[in-house]
């Protein structure tokens, strides 16, 4: 490979990968917000969302660059096209974990809710998996990416179970609808988590097969 | 017919150099087939093969067979002239003969016997037209061929195995002495001519190989690594080796 098409590639990978990173965090903060109903952490999340939207513009110009000067091909290419839209799906995850720190805001303002909903098997799973997607991308294992793609169904059962639960406390406390809407939107916010996550994982199969997985379940094994 | 060319276990050996090794694929009428590999892989060697033209090297040997339309071109009782004008080829740099652009174009089909006079005329005006060349040079077809531009040398090339109805175009690096814009008409013309005739193309400009056709071969040392859709090879090649070639990983 040319060894400016190389350097290129090495310095967009380094630059994914600290996105990555910075976007595990804030979901990680964005979570213990809302558990911990702590203000201070949910709005250093929302105010710093910005650097995050500014390395996507960054990641998105330099793939552009790359396509425009060097004409990839093969799996050069692949991994462009692949980072182009992993790094929109980071950028998105990171504007739900600024959602989840608005609900924390609103949430610490209000008295608790009576009936308990904890969001600790669901975020825990949310969290592996865009982990896993993220080890995935940096290991090139689309093994490690099915993983995740099956993985998102638990997520989508545990949301769906929280939509009963709230329907469920809306009946009986109906003087906490505002907390308990917020508290399913927080649900719902893991959720698309997980559906970006699944997303990344994805990309990656694509990225290291040239399978294009997307809207075919049974693809993942084959 | 599925395909026009047919290779069945090609090999040629210069002395006692294995230049092509085993190599069976076959061409698809009527389509761009691109043959790509590092300098030396023996695929302007294989390009020769189909209209016998090393057959002018000293030396060479060769076994298996290339099927044309379905006979086979090495057999003892083909007419070489003949096979030449229904397989033409066009070289890296463009060859006019000192001759007049007229006589450039109607060169072919004296030597090939066939019918003078206005047929002649309108052939040369249709070779000529197919190629875009007419409207720039109708005025000029008594000036000499040489002081044409070199794209407008290498249309002319081009036109000169049209006047002779062939049903196969070799391309050997056509472009390779062109500037990017002549590059580009003449990537235009293939494309266009592509939907009459048959191309097969050597290049070593991989982007070139990617724009203009539709299967692609990569051949590495004299064999052939890969041969499928221009669009899996440089998008999802099935063969780590020619990835690495595609991606300049090793050359």
């Amino acid at each position: 490979m040319p060894k400016h098409l190389q350097r290129e590639i090495e310095n967009l990978k380094k630059k994914i990968l600290n996105l990555g990173a910075r976007i595990e965090t804030v979901v990680h903060e964005a979570i213990r917000s809302i558990e911990e109903r702590d203000v201070v952490l949910a709005q250093k999340i929302i105010d710093e969302d910005i650097e995050i939207d500014h390395t996507e513009v960054e990641v998105e110009e330099d793939c552009l660059k790359i396509l425009a000067l060097y004409q990839p091909v093969a799996i050069d290419l692949r991994f462009i096209v692949a980072i182009l839209k992993i790094n929109s799906d980071l950028e998105r995850i990171g504007d739900l974990a600024v959602n989840i720190a608005e609900r924390s805001v609103f949430l610490a303002s209000v008295q608790q809710v009576n009936a308990s909903f904890d969001f600790v098997l669901m975020s825990k799973k949310t969290e592996s998996m865009l982990n896993k997607c993220l080890d995935a991308l940096v290991n090139l294992s689309s093994e490690l990416a099915i993983e995740v793609c099956t993985d998102d169904d638990e997520v989508d059962a545990m949301n769906r179970q929280m939509y009963l639960r709230v329907q469920d406390a809306i009946q009986t406390h109906p003087d906490q609808i505002p907390s308990l809407i917020h508290l399913l939107s927080v649900s719902r916010h893991l959720e698309r988590i997980a559906d970006h996550a699944t997303n990344i994982a994805e990309d990656v199969i694509y990225m290291v097969e040239g399978r294009i997985v997307r809207h075919k379940t049974e693809d993942y094994k084959s | 017919m599925d395909s026009k060319i047919e290779v069945r276990n090609l090999n040629l050996f210069y002395g006692s150099f294995h230049a092509v090794k085993d190599v069976t694929m076959s061409i698809k009428p009527q389509s761009i087939t691109a043959i790509i590999g590092p300098s030396g892989c023996g695929k302007s060697t294989l390009l020769r093969c189909f209209n016998r033209m090393n057959d002018l090297i000293e030396n060479v040997r060769i076994s298996g067979q290339i099927l044309f339309n379905g006979h086979d071109i090495y057999h003892p009782g083909v007419n070489l002239t003949r096979l030449r004008r229904r397989v033409g080829m066009v070289f890296q740099r463009p060859n006019p003969f000192p001759l007049s652009v007229f006589d450039n174009v109607a060169y072919g089909r004296r030597v090939h016997g066939l019918p003078k006079g206005v047929q002649t005329e309108m052939a040369v005006e249709k070779s000529l037209c197919a190629t875009g060349l007419w409207d720039e040079i109708k005025d000029k077809l008594d000036t000499s061929a040489l002081k044409l531009s070199p794209e407008q040398q290498q249309r002319l090339c081009i036109s000169r195995l049209l006047a002779v109805e062939p049903e196969v175009l070799l391309m050997d690096e056509p472009c390779s002495a062109l500037d990017p814009i002549a590059t580009q008409h003449i990537e235009e013309l293939m494309r266009e001519l592509a939907k009459n005739y048959t191309i097969v193309i050597v290049t070593h400009n991989m982007q070139q190989a990617a724009r203009v056709s539709e299967y692609t071969a990569f051949f590495c040392l004299g064999e052939l690594i890969e041969y499928d859709s221009t669009v899996k090879i440089f998008r999802n090649p099935g063969m780590k080796q020619t990835e690495d070639y595609i991606t300049g990983r090793f050359g």
